[in-house]
Formats: structure tokens, C-alpha cells, sequence
């Protein structure tokens, strides 16, 4: 028992300064935040009034409906077209890449998530322009007459430049939930008779299952709030949440609103992906 | 047989994965080349212009600088903190453990603009001046879950049979950490270091609103995106950014796959 107090107390000092620096830097603003969305904006100062005015505004206001539900619709749409585009690369890479290479497989997928967002962000808009690298190409192969509209600075650009954003980030938690798969129980599979799509099917998708949900999860919560793609692909047009978040705290200087806002949207978030993973709960399960 | 077109075809669909993965990222240098003021096809002819207008370009140094500083720092303070984190969940076990550490990696999947936005609120209730030194406390923050990854990795392969012969020896406490534990895990802090050392310099959305008037990297790129005539400056940029990212990961890579294979560990993993 003494044995045990002296190891909690040894782990305990020790993870004491990220636990208080997060605290400190992460914790406080959010409850910040939190106490800010039931004051009053004044003129100039916030009014220390207990109120719900301010999530009453938020639910009311049509514009803040539009704005969520496209931002809902674009993370959806940006979650699906990631998980599923990027399920056969991890299986690939765990399953038909040899060993010795996986490595070099993982890290240029990665590389390009942590090279100049912004420019990536940029180059899609460039790339999907009017005069962009997909339209002229097909105008100059005469394949069409005039520009394509439907990727003209508008959803399905920003979700195609969410989509390759998010990309690897979809990739390495089904790589990780694949490579734990042990190989035998496929083969106990064939060896029973089933077919190689069956096999699939009743035994590698269930057991990927998990990575998958945390792959979803994963991209999902950060692509709702994404600030940088609406601005620079939209020009500000189509705002998404986050851009509406900054708009009221900085542009209109209505902290509580902004902050009525944040909240909202981070409660609709976290109910979503609870509703999501109770739904995928019997997945969850198969691992243990 | 069908192995092998079953593996041909998904090898295919994965070498067209990564071209999608790297179409923006192989643009950069063609415009950055590209004599033409507009970005956009046909080319027009070779230049260098582009990257002698970056280098005599003031602002375009003093955000450099400031990058570089901010970088560092976080870099730095996010490892030390990622140090302390991943050694007490990895060699303790105490009450809460699993609590504190999820809330510690929240960052990694929270949206930056909650983070940044709520810690401007306090700041500015608060009367901070904005400074880099607030855009550090932010890095340092967001940085921190990363650095945990890959010293987690580092610190769990450790043999704890290694320290405990150290303490035999007669070590202190300290003198076990730092002539044995240190080095066996040093891979993965140089690792960690070079990790968020790039997150640092590419992070865009915290800088943006917590860096007061200092310009960085990433809100000087973004200032500039308004300008068609910048573009081209801009591309060149992108283009030496983007190759110093793939040296500075490609170097962290190195050092966390020796780590590994000094502690025995698997080639792959890692971040994950």
C-alpha cells in the first residue's frame, strides 16, 4: 500500500506541470468562455447580468442556422469523402507493403499535412480557379467550352480542399487498427471456406472498425471549426462557423454572443460525435 | 495470382492518392519559376526574380524572425512539458491518470480557433499585451500532445531494468535519469523537437490573432494573398517553407527511427 502511495505520488508530481500549463492555458479561457456566454454586451465593457439572451439570439437567428448547418454538411460531406478515400491506402500499406517499407509509406503521407497549410489552401483555389490549373487544362484540350461552375469558389471546393487537408489524418488511425488485425484469423477464414470479399467483410472491417470511428472523429471535429479554408477559398462569402465565431468576438466585438457561439457549436459537436459512437458502440466492444 | 492483381490495383490507387496528396505541393516551384505575374497555365518563362524580391523584402525577414523565435521557444517548452507527461504515463500508475492525459492531448482534435479565440478573451480581459510571447504560449500548448506521441513511444520501450541496475550501482535518482534514461530517449526528444518546431512555423490561426501587430510566417502569407502582385513571392516562399519542412521532419524521422532501434523497438509507429 505504501508501495502504491509513493508511485501515485511520484506520477502525479510529474505529470504536475503539463497538467497545470494546460490548465492554465486551455482550461481557464474555455470556462472563460463559458461564463462570458450568460453576460450581457455592453457598449464598451461586458455587463455582469446573468442571462440567457445570448444563446435565445444564437438559436433564433436564421443566418446562424445556415451558417451551422453548412458547416455540418461540409464536415459530413469532408468526413466521408476523407475515411472512404483513405481506407484502401491504409489497408494497402498495412497489408500488401512490406514491412521494411511502411515506414517510408507513412512518412510521405504525412509530410505534406505539416507543409504550409495556408499555400495548400491557396493552390486548391488555384487550382480549381476559373483560369485554374483543372479548367484550363480541359479548355485547352478542348474537352470543354466553358469553365466549370460547380468548383468555383464555393462548397465543393472548400470540401475538396478540406478533404485533401484532412487526408492523413483519416489515414493513420485505420492504419493503426489494421496492423493490429492478427493475419491468422483471415486465414482462419479462407481455411473455413468463406470467399476473400466475405472474409473482408465478416472479419478485417469489424476489426478495423475502431480506427475507423477514430478516424471519422477525428477529421470531423477539427474540418467543422476550419477557419482558413471558407476565408481564402470563399473570400469570406461563405462563411463557415469559426469564421462567424471571429466575426462577433473581433468585428462586432460581441464577446458574449461570440462566445454564446463557440459553445453552441462545441455542444452540437461533442453531441454529434457521442450520438455517433453510441451508434458504432457494438464495434467499440469487438476489440476488448 | 489474384494476390497479386488484388495488391497491383491497390497499389495503383494508393500512387494516385499520394499525387492528389502532393498535386498542391508540386505546384509550388513551377510558379515560383514561372516569369508570369498571374498563376495560372500556360507558363511563361524561367526566373529567379520571384525568390531576389523574398530575400530583399523587409517584413518578409522580420516575420522570419519572428517565426523562428516563436518556433524555437514553443518547440522547446512544449518538448519539456511532452518530457514530464509522457515519463509519468508511461512508467506510473496514479489515480486520474487517464483523465488528466486525455484532457493534456485535447488540443490535438479541439479546433484551433476555440483554442485561439478563447485565449484572446482572457488575454485581453486581462490586459496582456499581445506579444510573441502569448503566440508561444499558445504554440507550446497546441505542440504539446505531438511531443507527447512520440516521447510516449520513446519512453515505453524503455527497459526499466537499465535504471534499476543504475540505482544497484549506487546512482541517485537524478544521476539514473540523466547518465541513462536521458540518452536512451534523447532520439525522441531531438524527434519531438524538430516535430513541433514545424508545427510551430506553419501554425497559422493562433499567430494570427495572438501575435498583436508582429507578423509571422504563415499571417505574412496570408496578408498577402489579397495581392495578385504578391502571389509570385509568395509561391517562392512556399516552395523554400515547404523544402525545409521535408528536411526538418525527414531529420526527426531519422532520429525517431534510431531511437527505436536502439531500444528495439518497430520501424513503424510513432506518431501513432
Amino acid at each position: 500500500m505504501a508501495k502504491f502511495d509513493a508511485e501515485a505520488r511520484a506520477g502525479l508530481s510529474l505529470i504536475a506541470p503539463p497538467f497545470l500549463y494546460a490548465l492554465v492555458i486551455l482550461a481557464a479561457p474555455l470556462l472563460t468562455i463559458l461564463a462570458y456566454s450568460f453576460l450581457t454586451d455592453g457598449y464598451l465593457e461586458i455587463i455582469r447580468d446573468f442571462t440567457w439572451t445570448n444563446y435565445a439570439q444564437v438559436m433564433s437567428d436564421p443566418i446562424v442556422r445556415v451558417v451551422m448547418t453548412r458547416s455540418l454538411i461540409v464536415a459530413m460531406v469532408v468526413t466521408a469523402v476523407t475515411v472512404l478515400l483513405a481506407f484502401p491506402v491504409a489497408y494497402y500499406v498495412s497489408f500488401v507493403v512490406r514491412p521494411e517499407r511502411k515506414s517510408l509509406w507513412l512518412f510521405l503521407i504525412t509530410i505534406p499535412f505539416w507543409t504550409s497549410y495556408l499555400i495548400r489552401v491557396f493552390l486548391w483555389k488555384v487550382i480549381l480557379g476559373y483560369n485554374g490549373v483543372v479548367n484550363s487544362s480541359l479548355t485547352g484540350l478542348g474537352i470543354i467550352d466553358e469553365p466549370l461552375t460547380f468548383i468555383l469558389y464555393n462548397v465543393n471546393s472548400i470540401v475538396i480542399t478540406l478533404a485533401h487537408a484532412y487526408a492523413p489524418f483519416a489515414i493513420l488511425p485505420i492504419f493503426v487498427a489494421l496492423e493490429k488485425i492478427d493475419r491468422s484469423l483471415l486465414e482462419a477464414g479462407r481455411d473455413l471456406g468463406e470467399s476473400r470479399a466475405m472474409t473482408f467483410w465478416r472479419v478485417t472491417l469489424p476489426l478495423a472498425m475502431p480506427g475507423v470511428l477514430a478516424a471519422v472523429l477525428i477529421v470531423f471535429i477539427p474540418t467543422i471549426g476550419d477557419y482558413v479554408t471558407p476565408e481564402v477559398i470563399g473570400g469570406g462569402k461563405i462563411p463557415m462557423i469559426a469564421n462567424m465565431i471571429q466575426v462577433q468576438m473581433l468585428a462586432l466585438d460581441n464577446r458574449p454572443l461570440g462566445s454564446a457561439l463557440a459553445v453552441t457549436a462545441m455542444l452540437i459537436v461533442a453531441v454529434i460525435s457521442l450520438i455517433f459512437l453510441f451508434l458504432n458502440r457494438r464495434f467499440l466492444k469487438v476489440r476488448q | 495470382m489474384s494476390i497479386h492483381s488484388k495488391g497491383r490495383g491497390l497499389q495503383a490507387y494508393a500512387v494516385l492518392y499520394l499525387l492528389f496528396l502532393y498535386a498542391p505541393i508540386l505546384l509550388l516551384p513551377i510558379f515560383a519559376f514561372n516569369s508570369g505575374t498571374i498563376i495560372a497555365f500556360p507558363l511563361q518563362g524561367f526566373t529567379t526574380e520571384w525568390f531576389s524580391q523574398m530575400w530583399a523584402n523587409a517584413t518578409l525577414r522580420r516575420a522570419l524572425t519572428n517565426s523562428l523565435t516563436i518556433a524555437v521557444s514553443s518547440s522547446v517548452l512544449a518538448t519539456c512539458l511532452g518530457v514530464f507527461a509522457a515519463r509519468a504515463s508511461t512508467r506510473f500508475r496514479f489515480p486520474g491518470r487517464g483523465g488528466m492525459m486525455g484532457f493534456i492531448m485535447l488540443p490535438m482534435v479541439l479546433p484551433e480557433i476555440i483554442v485561439a479565440m478563447s485565449l484572446l478573451v482572457v488575454l485581453l480581459g486581462m490586459g496582456v499585451q499581445l506579444s510573441l510571447l502569448t503566440v508561444i504560449l499558445g504554440h507550446a500548448l497546441i505542440c504539446m500532445p505531438y511531443a507527447i506521441a512520440i516521447l510516449s513511444t520513446a519512453f515505453s520501450s524503455l527497459d526499466r531494468s537499465l535504471e534499476e541496475a543504475a540505482f544497484d550501482l549506487g546512482e541517485s535518482k537524478w544521476g539514473a535519469f540523466r547518465l541513462i534514461t536521458l540518452p536512451l530517449v534523447m532520439p525522441g526528444i531531438i524527434s519531438s523537437l524538430l516535430i513541433s518546431f514545424t508545427i510551430s512555423l506553419d501554425e497559422f490561426i493562433i499567430a494570427f490573432f495572438l501575435a498583436g501587430n508582429e507578423p509571422t510566417l504563415p499571417t505574412y502569407i496570408f496578408s498577402q494573398l489579397r495581392f495578385p502582385r504578391a502571389i509570385p513571392v509568395i509561391m517562392a516562399l512556399g516552395t523554400v517553407l515547404v523544402i525545409l519542412s521535408i528536411v526538418l521532419l525527414a531529420i526527426g524521422e531519422y532520429f525517431r527511427r534510431r531511437g527505436n532501434a536502439r531500444i528495439g523497438g518497430s520501424p513503424t509507429g510513432g506518431l501513432l
